[in-house]
């Protein structure tokens, strides 16, 4: 994802679109935290989806999303890409059935 | 001809029937609306009930341990399978099971050993490549990738696009070109493991369907044991070729599957919407909507079976299989169409089904060869040699 980073306040989650998409967390040195998704099943979307994840991670300072309709292949492909990157999924998602290998070279 | 189910397909098409009832519908509810599997548990317990009732692995034949089904009746039971919201792609979410598109029933004894029955115990993933990005459905002049012979090696250099589950799979079907001066003749099909060096899966591809992706793939001088051949050497477009005559008639079910159930949900909903004071039903406008439903329905249908019935009996059905495929994604999509219209704006929303069997409808007109090959396979059947 190359959208730029949020800082995790009301001001700024509150203005969030309730659509669905994508969305990562990161802690103070930069660190992905999390990555997650605003499926049809959220009340209000990106916005109460990234909210909800907020509240629940303590060291979480910063967020960013990607308004999408293809939430799912889209989630599946960020987790997949840092897995390709870091060896593993970020910290505070857990293992995901299923989840495909990337080489993006 | 007869056109009656028998005693013993009635008995079948009404358990799936049930199944996809009471099984899989309220499971979906609680779904979000583009998924296309369900909870590992919920996944295990339907898989107990399919194999149960003796219908897992319907796509495998006896020989190989599938149940000795005749491809009219699984193609009444594809029919049922896709009649709920991710049908259309993910029957049942995949509970009956089945090898998809990398069958190797063409494999020697050690590969049947190590690919295929792994595969068909649900131990190990396949997938197919063969679209280029030079193009699909023409392989035998689209295929880029070269396989050159290394002693007994083969070593594999190029690219796939739109390739269903490569990265989850374990091996796959990847067709090179081995001789590049005899077109159709200078294809192989070779079983390539996901592991090894020079494998790549280089991105995904988002498309319409938002719970399922195709990825691209690229070999670098992927080494290839002469073992793993399928078939043999510049064979491999006749494979090809199969796999895809055989997967039209499912792929047109499929579509049937899902018009008949939105079909069901207008004619439902048209018989208790009141617009103006009168219900929908009695709009001539609606009536003529459900009519042309119905035609479409049962036109793609009877085509399909026609299709199967020729397959069952031995005689080819390459035309027939393609006029199959033809009618049902195009009527499927008309259905689905209609069917949204009458919903009015609930048909837009993710509350009902309509908007993704639209989206997902609407790639069946090209997936496994677009409208426009169908028609030319049928076109070179009726004319012969002459359109080669």
């Amino acid at each position: 994802m190359t959208k730029a980073w949020s800082t995790c306040d009301a001001v700024s989650i509150d203005a969030l679109p309730g659509q669905v998409g994508v969305f990562e967390l990161a802690n103070a040195p930069g660190e992905t935290l999390y990555i997650g998704c605003a499926d049809a099943r959220t009340l209000f979307g990106l916005r109460s989806a990234v909210r909800e994840r907020v509240d629940e991670i303590e060291d979480a300072v910063s967020f960013r999303v990607e308004v999408t309709t293809a939430y799912h292949s889209r989630w599946r492909e960020l987790l997949m890409v840092h897995v390709a990157d870091h060896g593993a999924l970020p910290r505070h998602n857990e293992e995901v059935a299923g989840l495909g290998r990337l080489s993006p070279g | 001809m007869d056109l009656q189910l028998s005693e013993e397909q009635e008995l079948i098409v009404g358990m799936v029937r049930r199944f996809v009832r009471d099984e899989i519908l309220p499971l979906e509810l609680d779904l979000d609306p583009d998924a296309d599997q369900l909870a590992p548990a919920d996944s295990q317990r339907l898989i107990a009930k399919t194999k149960e009732m003796g219908l897992y692995g319907l796509g495998i034949p006896p020989e190989f341990g599938g149940p000795d089904v005749d491809l009219v009746t699984r193609t009444l039971l594809a029919i049922e399978m896709a009649q709920h919201r991710a049908g259309l792609y993910a029957p049942c979410y995949g509970v009956f099971g089945g090898a998809g598109l990398a069958q190797l029933f063409e494999a020697d004894d050690a590969q049947k050993e190590k690919y295929l029955y792994p595969t068909l115990r649900g131990e190990m993933r396949g997938f197919f490549g063969l679209t280029e990005s030079s193009g699909g459905s023409d392989p035998a002049r689209a295929i880029q990738t070269k396989a050159v012979r290394d002693g007994d090696d083969w070593i594999i250099n190029g690219s796939k696009i739109f390739i269903s589950g490569a990265d989850r799979a374990d091996y796959g079907l990847v067709f090179a070109r081995t001789d590049p001066e005899k077109g159709r003749n200078g294809i192989t099909c070779f079983i390539v493991e996901t592991s090894w060096p020079g494998f790549h899966v280089r991105r995904v591809v988002h498309t319409l369907r938002s719970a399922h992706y195709a990825t691209e793939l690229q070999f670098e001088d992927l080494r290839v044991p002469h073992a793993n051949v399928l078939g043999e050497v510049n064979k491999g477009f006749a494979i090809a070729n199969d796999r895809l005559s055989r997967q039209r008639i499912p792929y047109a079910a499929g579509c049937i599957g899902v018009a008949v159930k939105a079909n069901e949900l207008a004619l439902e909903y048209a018989g208790q919407r009141e617009t103006f004071g009168a219900l929908l039903s009695s709009r001539q406008s609606i009536q003529w909507m459900l009519v042309d439903n119905e035609i479409d329905i049962k036109t793609a249908t009877w085509l399909t079976l026609e299709a199967a019935a020729k397959a069952d009996r031995g005689e080819p059905f390459r035309k027939e299989a393609a006029m199959a495929k033809l009618v049902a994604s195009e009527a499927g999509g008309r259905v689905v169409d209609r069917s949204m219209q009458i919903f009015g704006g609930y048909g837009v929303t993710k509350d009902f089904p309509f908007e993704r069997w639209y989206r997902e409808m609407r790639i069946r007109r090209i997936g496994e060869g677009p409208s426009e090959v169908q028609r030319h396979v049928i076109a070179r059947d009726l004319l012969g040699a002459s359109l080669r």
